[in-house]
């Protein structure tokens, strides 16, 4: 019988190849009917095993990826394509505006999701809202702040912005390429109470402070050329970014970390939406339910590409139990000094779009800065 | 002889033909409208405003990297076909048929790998406490900046084009008529002279269009500015990317490549009338 299987005749070849080539169609057909494909526009790794693994498996859903790096390239790719073609869209707070004012984006039933999970400042989140109608459901945000190698700086060094000027940095301080969390730091260093709100000369003063920082500059880096350059040692620090990628490093043994300094931190944060036209509607709401859940929270906390904080209660809870060394490691542990208490101490400003000023006027402005 | 061309050579250039309508003119035709549209609420919308023209043409910062981008360039063209050139006469006039073969081959072994791979391991060798500079150190020398600079992005271009630019010679150079050579040693015109006043300029229009090559890769090359680069300073090609971060301004970008177009196509035609250009005309 091994002989036979092994060494198969021409006839018995043939026939079982004839056999499985007739049943391909019935394979694909019961495949077909069974599984739900899933679409998601997001950042990278939010459709990854680690996350939507056990969801795929309980629903027998595959979700299919499409990543974007920043607001302006996501709003490009659904602009591009035709109505439904995403049902799941992960966006940044300060776009979720733009979605829902070009109509990518359903109206969202509250009811459906567990608010009062949230801690209350989330349950009412500003831009996911409109006129009391629900657009967008908050799953996680972090802090930005100073990114700093702490084989060279210490804590206390990074207790300020001011640490960007400091001779140890010169040609060593990087820049995370886009304007909003760059400008907005020297914004919070030069003590304006909403970074993004700011008066003509307000806005001119930033400017100063910006271009002053120029000769420190080692470079302006992508996602991935700020990863290698923090890891490698080329970059001592960094502004724009948080613990979204320091926290990635730390993980795999790099000694660098993000500290909130004392002028305050910006905070980012993702939430998700049903796109228009969506056919899968009902499966895209039951993901967003999953993943706002408490157990769903855990996960997205810990996620592989990047972590993040939850602002779901009962997923601090699951997360302590399940993940005690990384809820630590966030700063999101209950019943003592924890990250819900850097925003309640309004120590943190959420990021936003410029509000006196264009768009076009702070990318002008970084491109000068760039350039100079 | 003004005949009307026959199916056979019709089969064989119509492909290349309805390839270049495509793929480059009609792309070419949408670019130049979309210069002319406008954006609202990070919308395209189609209109025939100058605006986008006016506004990239009128900032100081577009100017400072598009001479920036064609200095780096000219640059590197020059600098790689200098440095190819003895390691391409070597191959073509001093290597044997068999050795010959071999080099070629070596040659090519560079585009298996990705350059977007490449040029990130050499990241790895360039970095502040990389390869190199660990290796200077023990001579006592450095450490030199050599990532995120200049230096780093034009390393990225020899990357690039420093292979094919020596391909590109060699093939040139063989194909220069050895009894040349022979001719000027006999007349006793020495070694140097002759590569002087001999191969070169019988080899001139390969050489010129190696060149032209690495011109070409060079400026509009987006990974090297990038990450050997640090973006510090930005290129035409890091440019173009930043303006489609702002809000989805897709014309403006047009615009900027449109620029980059017209002037690798001025560039191309100048070199390539330079190339064959003969002597005394």
């Amino acid at each position: 019988m091994t002989a036979k299987l092994t060494h198969p005749t021409r006839r018995a070849l043939l026939k079982s190849a004839a056999g499985a080539a007739l049943a391909t169609p019935f394979l694909s057909i019961r495949a077909a009917a069974e599984t739900v494909n899933l679409s998601m526009l997001a950042w990278y790794g939010h459709a990854e095993p680690d996350v939507v693994g056990e969801f795929e498996e309980l629903h027998n859903v595959k979700f299919t990826p499409k990543y974007y790096t920043g607001g302006d390239n996501m709003l490009g790719l659904i602009a591009q394509s035709p109505p439904g073609t995403y049902d799941v869209i992960l966006s940044d707070a300060e776009y979720v505006q733009q979605l829902n004012a070009a109509g990518y984006i359903e109206e969202l039933d509250p009811g459906d999701y567990a608010f009062d999970d949230f801690f209350p400042e989330f349950q009412q989140f500003p831009g996911h809202w409109k006129d009391g109608k629900l657009y967008s459901v908050i799953t996680r945000f972090g802090f930005l702040g100073i990114s700093y190698n702490a084989d060279v700086l210490s804590e206390s060094d990074a207790a300020s912005y001011n640490v960007f000027g400091d001779s140890r940095l010169t040609g060593k301080l990087g820049h995370f390429d886009w304007h909003l969390p760059n400008l907005g730091q020297i914004s919070l260093l030069n003590g304006n109470p909403n970074p993004f709100d700011l008066s003509d000369k307000a806005w001119q003063q930033v400017q100063d402070s910006t271009m002053a920082l120029r000769g420190q500059v080692g470079g302006f880096f992508d996602y991935g050329g700020t990863f290698s350059s923090l890891k490698n040692g080329q970059m001592t620090a960094f502004a724009g970014i948080g613990d979204w990628i320091t926290g990635v490093l730390e993980k795999n043994g790099a000694n660098v970390r993000t500290a909130i300094p004392q002028e305050g931190g910006l905070q980012w944060t993702e939430s998700f939406s049903i796109g228009k036209g969506s056919r899968n509607q009902e499966m895209a709401k039951k993901w967003i339910q999953y993943i706002t859940s408490p157990n769903g929270q855990a996960k997205s906390a810990d996620m592989a590409a990047y972590p993040a904080l939850i602002p779901n209660k009962k997923g601090w809870v699951v997360l302590n139990e399940a993940n005690p060394a990384e809820a630590k490691r966030q700063n999101m542990v209950l019943g003592q000094q924890n990250a819900m208490d850097l925003i309640r101490e309004d120590r943190i400003k959420y990021r936003q779009l410029p509000v006196q000023q264009s768009l076009e006027d702070w990318n002008d402005f970084w491109s000068d800065y760039k350039g100079a | 002889m003004n005949t009307r061309p026959s199916l056979f050579s019709l089969t064989f250039s119509l492909p290349l033909l309805i390839w270049q309508l495509a793929f480059f003119l009609f792309p070419l035709a949408f670019l130049v409208a979309l210069s002319f549209w406008t954006v609202r609420n990070f919308q395209m919308q189609p209109n025939f405003d100058t605006v986008n023209w006016v506004k990239i043409y009128s900032r100081s910062v577009f100017w400072d990297a598009y001479f920036r981008t064609l200095l780096l360039a000219s640059f590197s063209a020059a600098l790689i076909s200098l440095a190819a050139f003895p390691a391409s006469y070597a191959i073509s006039f001093k290597l044997g048929e068999n050795a010959k073969r071999w080099m070629i081959f070596v040659l090519i072994i560079p585009f298996f790998t990705s350059y977007l791979v490449r040029v990130y391991s050499l990241q790895v060798f360039l970095s502040d406490a990389g390869i190199l500079n660990a290796f200077l150190g023990y001579l006592g020398l450095g450490p030199y900046s050599m990532l995120n600079n200049s230096f780093g992005t034009l390393t990225g271009y020899a990357t690039l084009c420093l292979p094919l630019v020596i391909l590109l010679q060699v093939f040139s150079l063989n194909f220069v008529n050895r009894d040349l050579v022979e001719a000027a040693h006999n007349m006793r015109c020495g070694r140097l002279r002759t590569v002087l006043e001999v191969i070169i300029p019988s080899a001139k229009a390969g050489l010129v269009i190696a060149g032209l090559f690495a011109f070409i890769l060079s400026f509009g090359d987006f990974v090297s500015p990038l990450y050997l680069g640090g973006g510090n300073p930005p290129t035409l090609s890091i440019m173009i990317t930043d303006i489609t971060k702002s809000g989805q301004q897709w014309p403006r970008a047009a615009v900027v490549a449109l620029t980059m177009i017209a002037t690798l196509l001025t560039v191309a035609f100048a070199a390539i009338k330079f190339a064959y250009r003969e002597a005394g005309k």
